[in-house]
């Protein structure tokens, strides 16, 4: 933040709006000036300013238009609760001009107006009528002619939603790092109720975590005078080593987990014990013209006087229901506003009341405000007596500053998320809490609790004390706290339930800001037959906008309850969903993390131009640039692919044979040292999981490789087997310690006999044998198998010799012709040989059988293996689909999952893989048919998309069928 | 779905460090009938309540052991090496 200090006695060279003198407890940093735009005006403020305070300072009064009928809309709560504020702060809509801090240099735009906020073209929407918008006018107004739709819609999805998100990626890029934060306790809300339960906690040895909308903790105490008693609670907090988040919204609660958004972080934080400290949120009043600018509730006019300076008004109207109006009255006088008169809905106004009258305030008792005129912002209001027989009748004042109170509600949508039930309480007017669940706990004034003080303790101590802190005296403090609290709570505030609808005159009667429903509206949906508050939310949209039903939701539940002569009990109210305040996506979608293994080899294929794809996890070289190049160089030269990602186990031990005789269906503790054995793994259904190499090294090893994708899958299979088995076996997961290579092709042995001394005659060096030898210099592990169907040897060395080893290959093979492929080029060789790939070619449902290889299956084994039972009965089935090859005489590769089809069209089986073969020069492929088709010479038709292909039926392998390349 | 799990091995860790296996079941002991095979490979309890399961230190240790766990409430009463809880946590017994 750029700063400009100021000397003293200097002139400021600007001026930062008009201000009180010094207030104590006010936020602002009055030697800094921070200047910012809005709307491309130059404003400034003082540091520690939010960006209404700065502008109401400057004598802004409108800060948006509203949702539907774009009225002015002006300063409300200044607690980030109501949705009168809303604002685009450098491009990103949504930002809540009373909580937004100024910066220097930030560029804040309105929302919802054009051409401008002062000339609103849409304002026509409110003034020709609103008979076009009735609730649910999307569904009647805008539905006939039918043919029209597209140009309604088209406008309605214009004129829908308040800010506009920027289109470059580049103007909206947002990045949020995560933190995982385990705590003993959570206390949310740092007012003095929560501020005293972290520190209760934190004494008895809990771990707190306290969080907190404002730029710092405190609370209402900060705005009522009380501004001593919190910075004292914060440094005994911190004494006692609570973490102190501020700026930090708690967003929801999520089996035990509490999101908390601090700007760039998202804490998510899991902690045993919850403290919600969350506080009340003052009610408006519903009355004709409540919408107007300069029509505020008291803790905006207290808050922007206290915490910024700012003289909400010249003369002010007082409307309330408790003495919480009549406290604010009072402190507006302090601050030199005019007080005209004030309206209490009491009947009995206490002795606050008496203090005003001494000071020449008119208070008029069992009076509400029944209208507010004014054109811009408001200039006049009505007050009448409530009751229609009084005797003195209505009265107006003019003035440029209403300022409401219509009660108090918990705050509890949080608490709701959290297990904790709400009853409506006929005393207080509004709904209260009920019974918690263990781990949940409520200090202040959100659990009705007058003396915060006593009750954050109890709710520390009670929190700490159920996770086993605390000792005999904090237990006695706490019942004795515990009696207090419930002495405390016979006695009842003064407070009277409002009428739903104060005064219904010529304006428009707000119950929702946000979405622009009226009483009228909620009464038109009642008659209408949406007379459930859950109906009627979801047709009118109330409690559905940016406050969530802060503003709004007691006051439809009320209006609906006299509507409808029910009780407020019976009406009940809306349920509490996260997020419990909005929050832009991209807090939640988080750091785009998408994790990528490479290879030891990863860096060659980046030199040589390969193409990258993902395969699972892995990024793996699709091809060089050339596959039908590079499968021709297989056959014909040689070829060299990077395999390193096949799972590779170490399975050791003197039962090792005897682990994998129960693990595979075929047999393998007799496979001699040296030898190789393929294997394909089953589940206890007899369904194919995974198929891979087995090279017994020496009597009690065996090198296991599995396919790539499925490498941790197996690891996990074998290693859960074995947990249940009482075996002497060790298995160690190599996957990520070796890399591998496959050189394949007709003159690889030539190769070979450059980089090594072994013998790799056939006689000496023969298919599905496995030799250790030094290759290039390195310790390599060498398995001669048929993995691309021309003579092949997959060599595996310690990861760090990787690229040694392929440069080494590449380079010894250059005068053969050598030749880099990737997978591209491996499916079409593997197909070639129907080599099938465990996931594309089967799915769950296959077995060895369907999938044509019985062969692999050995029940002639004495012993028990996984899948033995299923796979017995699987063997005398016949399979009602094989895996079977087919050829196309001519024509395109159909696509993969294209559909095989019988004589009469109708779908028999499906495409898995199909490639064009460049040396067979025809398209290959694998489909499933039905059993009966399933030999050589059978037609079937493909149907791909728009083609029909004529396709014939293959089961031998397309290239070198009986496998005489392979051995030789 | 959260929750914290203590692995026998490295202690309490948040859910998604882990791999579920499944309700513990018994593998049959000897050749089963067709209907028993059935409802060993398909069928499960799948209770609303406690019931004793296998879990995978995924992003850990990568060992295997047994936590018992209300399906209801997501608690987990207690985890352990399958030696530890005995026969009852085997499935080939």
């Amino acid at each position: 933040m750029t700063r400009l200090p100021v000397k003293p006695g200097e002139r400021l060279p600007v001026k930062p709006g008009e201000r009180l003198p010094a207030q104590p407890g006010e936020r602002l940093a009055r030697d800094r000036v921070v200047g910012f735009t809005f709307d491309g005006r130059s404003v400034q403020g003082y540091e520690g300013d939010t960006v209404a305070s700065a502008l109401y300072a400057s004598g802004q009064r409108t800060f948006s238009r509203s949702f539907k009928y774009h009225r002015r809309r002006g300063l409300l709560c200044c607690a980030g609760q109501c949705p009168n504020c809303i604002v685009a702060v450098d491009g990103a809509p949504g930002a809540r001009a009373c909580t937004e801090p100024i910066r220097e240099g930030m560029r804040v735009e309105h929302l919802n107006a054009s051409p401008t906020l002062e000339f609103d073209a849409m304002r026509a929407v409110d003034v020709v009528g609103s008979s076009l918008t009735p609730p649910g006018f999307y569904y009647k107004t805008f539905i006939r002619p039918r043919k029209l739709w597209p140009v309604y819609e088209k406008v309605l999805r214009h004129a829908a939603g308040l800010g506009r998100v920027a289109r470059r990626h580049t103007d909206r890029a947002w990045r949020t790092e995560y933190r995982r934060r385990h705590a003993d306790v959570l206390v949310v809300g740092g007012g003095v109720s929560g501020l005293r339960a972290a520190a209760s906690a934190a004494e008895l040895g809990a771990d707190v975590v306290l969080v907190d909308e404002g730029p710092q903790p405190g609370g209402a105490a900060a705005q009522d005078g009380r501004h001593l008693t919190a910075g004292p609670l914060e440094e005994q907090a911190i004494a006692a080593g609570v973490e102190i988040l501020t700026g930090a919204t708690a967003l929801g609660y999520f089996d035990g987990i509490v999101p908390v958004w601090q700007g760039r972080t998202l804490h998510q934080v899991r902690a045993q014990q919850h403290v919600f400290a969350t506080g009340t949120i003052e009610q408006p009043l519903v009355f004709s013209g409540n919408d107007m600018p300069g029509v505020m509730l008291s803790g905006c006019a207290r808050r922007l006087a206290a915490l910024y300076a700012v003289k909400p008004g010249h003369r002010a109207v007082v409307a309330t229901t408790s003495d919480r109006g009549l406290e604010a009255a009072m402190s507006l006088h302090e601050i030199g506003v005019e007080v005209a008169a004030v309206a209490d809905l009491r009947q009995q106004s206490g002795v606050a009341a008496e203090t005003l009258r001494k000071l020449g305030i008119e208070v008029l008792p069992g009076h509400a405000v029944v209208e507010a005129q004014g054109r811009k912002a408001v200039q006049k209001a009505t007050l009448a007596p409530v009751d229609a027989r009084a005797p003195s009748s209505e009265r107006a004042f003019d003035c440029d500053l209403v300022v409401i109170s219509g009660g108090f509600v918990p705050c509890t949508s949080l608490l709701c998320q959290a297990g904790a039930k709400t009853r409506y309480d006929p005393e207080r007017g509004h709904f209260v809490l009920g019974e918690l669940p263990a781990h949940v706990h409520a200090a202040g004034e959100v659990a009705g609790a007058e003396d915060a003080e006593s009750s954050g303790k109890l709710a520390g101590l009670e929190a700490a004390h159920l996770i086993g802190m605390g000792d005999l005296s904090s237990r006695q403090e706490a019942d004795e706290l515990r009696a207090r609290m419930a002495e405390l709570a016979e006695r009842l505030a003064s407070v009277l339930a409002p009428p739903a609808v104060c005064g219904e005159r010529s304006g428009k009667c707000f119950v929702c800001h946000c979405e622009d429903v009226t009483a009228k509206d909620i009464r038109q949906s009642i008659a209408e037959g949406y007379d459930s508050i859950e109906l009627c939310k979801r047709y009118t949209t109330i409690t559905m906008g940016p406050c969530q039903g802060r503003m709004c939701e007691l006051q439809a539940v009320r209006l609906m309850a006299q509507e409808i002569g029910r009780n407020l009990s019976d009406v009940g109210t809306t349920t509490a969903r996260p997020p419990a305040t909005p929050v832009p996506m991209g807090v939640l979608a988080g750091p785009p993390f998408e994790p990528a293994k490479r290879s030891a080899i990863h860096g060659r294929h980046r030199e040589l131009r390969a193409n990258v794809m993902w395969a699972g996890d892995w990024r793996r070289p699709y091809d060089y640039g050339d596959p039908e190049g590079e499968v021709m160089a297989v056959h014909r030269a040689a070829g060299l692919i990077d395999v390193s990602t096949l799972g590779k186990l170490l399975v050791r031990g003197p039962d090792a044979g005897e682990f994998l005789d129960r693990l595979y269906p075929n047999r393998l503790s007799n496979l001699k040292p040296g030898r190789i054995r393929y294997g394909v793994i089953n589940t206890d259904a007899g369904r194919i999981v995974d198929d891979g190499t087995i090279c017994r090294l020496d009597e009690e090893t065996f090198y296991v490789t599995t396919t790539s994708s499925g490498a941790g899958a197996v690891e996990e299979w074998f290693s859960w087997w074995l947990t249940d088995w009482d075996l002497r076996v060790y298995m160690t997961d190599v996957t990520q310690g070796l890399a591998a290579v496959n050189l394949a092709g007709p003159r690889v042995r030539e190769i070979m006999a450059e980089v090594t001394d072994l013998d790799c005659s056939n006689e000496a060096f023969a298919y599905l044998d496995g030799k250790r030898a030094l290759v290039a210099g390195v310790g390599c592990l060498i398995l001669r198998i048929g993995f691309v169907g021309e003579l092949g040897y997959e060599i595996h060395c310690p990861a760090a010799h990787g690229e040694h080893l392929w440069d080494a290959l590449l380079e010894a093979g250059a005068p053969f012709g050598i030749r880099p492929f990737g997978l591209e080029p491996q499916r079409v060789l593997r197909l070639q040989k129907m080599h099938i790939l465990v996931g594309q070619d089967t799915d769950s449902e296959s077995t060895p059988f369907a999938a044509a290889m019985p062969w692999i299956v050995k029940l002639d084994k004495e012993e028990d293996f996984i899948g033995r039972w299923a796979l017995e009965r699987y063997s005398s089935d016949t399979p009602a689909t094989t895996l079977v090859g087919f050829t196309l005489a001519d024509g395109q590769a159909p696509t993969e999952g294209a559909v095989v089809l019988d004589g009469a069209h109708a779908p028999i089986g499906q495409v898995t893989s199909s490639r064009f073969s460049p040396v067979l020069g025809r398209v290959i492929g694998m489909a499933w048919v039905p059993a009966g088709l399933a030999s050589d010479g059978e037609r079937v038709t493909i149907a791909d998309q728009d083609r029909t292909l004529r396709a014939e039926v293959r089961t031998k392998p397309f290239y070198d069928p009986e496998g005489e390349v392979l051995r030789s | 779905m959260s929750f914290v799990l203590r692995c026998p091995n490295c202690g309490p860790r948040e859910v998604t460090d882990f791999g579920f296996g499944g309700e513990v079941i018994r593998r049959p002991r000897f050749r089963p009938s067709f209907r028993e095979l059935n409802s060993y490979n398909y069928f499960r309890v799948n209770v609303a309540g406690v019931q004793r399961e296998w879990w995978f230190h995924r992003s850990g240790c990568r060992a295997w052991f047994i936590a018992e766990r209300d399906t209801t409430t997501n608690e987990v009463l207690f985890t352990a090496r399958p030696h530890e809880v005995g026969a009852e946590g085997n499935r080939d017994q």
